[in-house]
């Protein structure tokens, strides 16, 4: 690491963060979270989600605007490509939690960094999903992450944010890791 | 029956802290479920040796004496060693005596304790904990939907290789624990498939030194609790994937998939009798790759700061994990050829029979380097971290025992109370004896 006159500023509040823990520690219902999205189909592959509101801190909480997302599935598959295919989604919820736990670690960690990128692909065989081949699964066979980070600290210490981003990040560890669904019908 | 400090436990902290007792004439006794180092006897496997190095197995006063102070004790002489020293201090051990409950005198909370046994009740002035990190083993949830057929043992009551059924053993857990049964059980001609989440990789050897000598001269292991910057996380790292052997050999992960273990991901669930491996043994891997690269790096510049690159071979840096492109994320029970699993998982302390509001929400006993929170007088030893990264170590009991004793000793003479009512008392030999039998007196 460089030695800087300015503070390392990555746009984290982290007094805030480690307050935050303190007060978790402290009181550990604070920590129970729900997250929540609602979704209505539009018309064929298309569908419209929105997310607003979530619990935590004890109470009900909510972002300060409804995000809205459109899904869809694009022309090939017959489909009006409103939007980003569920797949897609998927991959754009965990590039979206690793990087924001690259920029926590590095912030933790007093790096300052300058860019982070990082691309993602997941293989997948449409025979699964069609129904074509029970031996194909119908998720991805893999997912590959490749992170461009440019950042004062040596390439020993990015790789170590980057596991380490991986090590708490909730999204990773939701498709790493199998998870109990529960569905239920009207 | 009455006495200053209840010891509960005679291992080697127990008995250590005995010896630290004793030479402060503080009045106590041990009181020892089975006999001296029970836990050793009973509750490890027959093959199982020491991770640290012999000249390393030492408690205040007594070490190792042996010709091979580079070797490995296994449990026969591990045994010897520490009941050797309980007879060399006199420790006033009562074997055989099981405790139920430890709780206030009837007096009140913070008046002395009572310790009540089998063999009776014993009240003192202050009761130290040492009956182990290690009585239970932890048995993960994903544990209830193994198919029946499987055979299921714990690292606590695997007895070797040729008491589990002929067939493949799959190992859950990559800590010493998991390496070292997975190298064992490999050996003996099994299948076995290891699952591993976050590990800790260590090589056995270092420049030619072991790696426990390294981190003993660098001060690693002098690291104390209330200097680290995460002391939860410090007490929850997994134990290094090592081993004593007489060659000194190194596990890990590359050497046991070069030997045929097959490696997947941590355990992550059994859905329908087929076993769900995690994604992540990828990124597990790397971090423990890396960490062990900064503790290198960390015993590299302590090794030139003290002079000693000469005298030593050069550095280096150990191959990256290995992984297959793709290892696998599933295994199906029902049709594989898996018929005993292992957990080797932890252990975790087992307190039940502490009565006292010491807990924390994990049921964990809250403690600031092992004097017990608001429980005055009540003390733990032996736990991982305890006072210093040593403290998990045999060795660590030597420097531990020196301080909480030192503790013990400035309570029992200055607790709240002490210095009127021992006035009252006849002669004492010291002041603070005085308070809690009038205590119980009134109870």
């Amino acid at each position: 690491m460089t030695i800087t006159s300015t503070p390392v500023d990555n746009g984290i509040n982290l007094p805030a963060l480690l307050d935050a823990r303190e007060a978790l520690t402290a009181d550990p219902v604070l920590a129970e979270f729900e997250w929540r999205a609602s979704c209505s189909w539009v018309n064929g592959t298309h569908s419209h989600s929105t997310v607003e509101g979530f619990t935590g801190l004890r109470g009900e909480q909510s972002h300060k605007t409804v995000f809205h997302y459109d899904i869809d599935h694009p022309e090939c598959f017959a489909s009006e490509d409103h939007g980003a295919t569920p797949i897609e989604m998927v991959l754009v919820g965990l590039a979206g939690c690793l990087v924001a736990g690259v920029a926590s670690v590095a912030q933790m960690r007093e790096i300052q960094l300058r860019s982070v990128s990082a691309t993602l692909s997941g293989d997948m065989n449409l025979l699964g999903v069609l129904g074509l081949d029970p031996e194909v699964r119908n998720g991805f066979g893999g997912i590959r992450v490749h992170f461009d980070v440019d950042a004062d600290a040596s390439k020993a210490d990015i790789e170590a944010i980057v596991a380490q981003s991986q090590k708490r990040s909730a999204v990773y560890d939701i498709v790493t890791n199998p998870t109990n669904v529960t569905v239920t019908v009207n | 029956m009455e006495t200053t400090t209840v010891i509960i436990g005679a291992g080697h902290s127990g008995l250590a802290m005995s010896r630290r007792l004793s030479d402060r004439s503080i009045d106590h006794v041990v009181l020892e479920r089975g006999q001296v180092a029970n836990s050793w006897r009973t509750e490890r496997w027959p093959t199982l040796r020491l991770q640290t190095p012999n000249w390393q197995t030492r408690l205040p006063g007594h070490h190792y004496v042996g010709n091979d102070p580079d070797g490995f004790m296994g449990m026969p002489e591990l045994i010897d060693f520490i009941t050797g020293y309980a007879g060399t201090i006199e420790a006033p051990v009562h074997t055989g005596t099981t405790v139920f409950s430890v709780r206030p005198v009837p007096g009140g909370y913070g008046e002395g304790y009572e310790v009540v046994t089998d063999q009776g009740t014993w009240r003192a002035d202050s009761v130290v904990l040492a009956s182990g990190p290690a009585n239970v083993a932890v048995v993960p949830a994903v544990a209830a939907g193994v198919p029946e057929a499987i055979t299921t043992r714990t690292s606590m009551d695997y007895k070797g290789p040729d008491t589990i059924p002929d067939g493949g053993v799959l190992i859950v857990g990559g800590s010493a624990t998991g390496v070292q049964l997975a190298e064992e059980i490999h050996r003996a001609g099994r299948p076995v498939t290891l699952a591993v989440g976050e590990h800790v990789r260590l090589p056995r050897l270092y420049r030619g030194r072991d790696i426990l000598w390294w981190m003993d001269a660098a001060g690693v292991l002098d690291e104390r609790y209330d200097e680290v910057d995460d002391l939860t996380r410090a007490r929850h790292v997994p134990s290094p994937q090592i081993i004593g052997t007489p060659e000194r050999i190194t596990i890990d992960l590359n050497s046991l998939a070069a030997r045929g273990v097959r490696v997947t991901g941590r355990l992550a669930g059994v859905r329908d009798g087929v076993a769900q491996f995690s994604g992540s043994l990828r990124n597990q891997c790397t971090l423990a790759d890396l960490k062990l690269n900064r503790l290198l790096a960390t015993l590299d510049e302590w090794c030139t700061r003290a002079g000693l690159d000469t005298d030593v071979e050069r550095p280096r840096r150990f191959e990256e994990t290995r992984l297959d492109a793709a290892p696998a994320l599933t295994l199906d029970l029902r049709r594989s050829d898996i018929r005993t699993i292992i957990w080797a998982c932890g252990y975790r302390a087992d307190h039940s029979w502490v009565d006292l509001p010491v807990f924390d929400r994990h049921q964990r006993i809250r403690h600031d380097g092992g004097v017990v929170t608001d429980a005055p007088g009540l003390y733990l030893l032996g736990t991982k971290f305890l006072r210093r990264r040593r403290s998990t170590y045999i060795c660590g009991a030597e420097q531990d025992t020196l301080e909480l004793s030192a503790h013990l000793h400035h309570f029992l003479d200055h607790h709240e109370g002490a210095i009127a009512l021992s006035a009252m008392d006849g002669p004492a030999s010291r002041p603070g004896t005085t308070r809690s039998r009038l205590a119980f007196a009134k109870g």
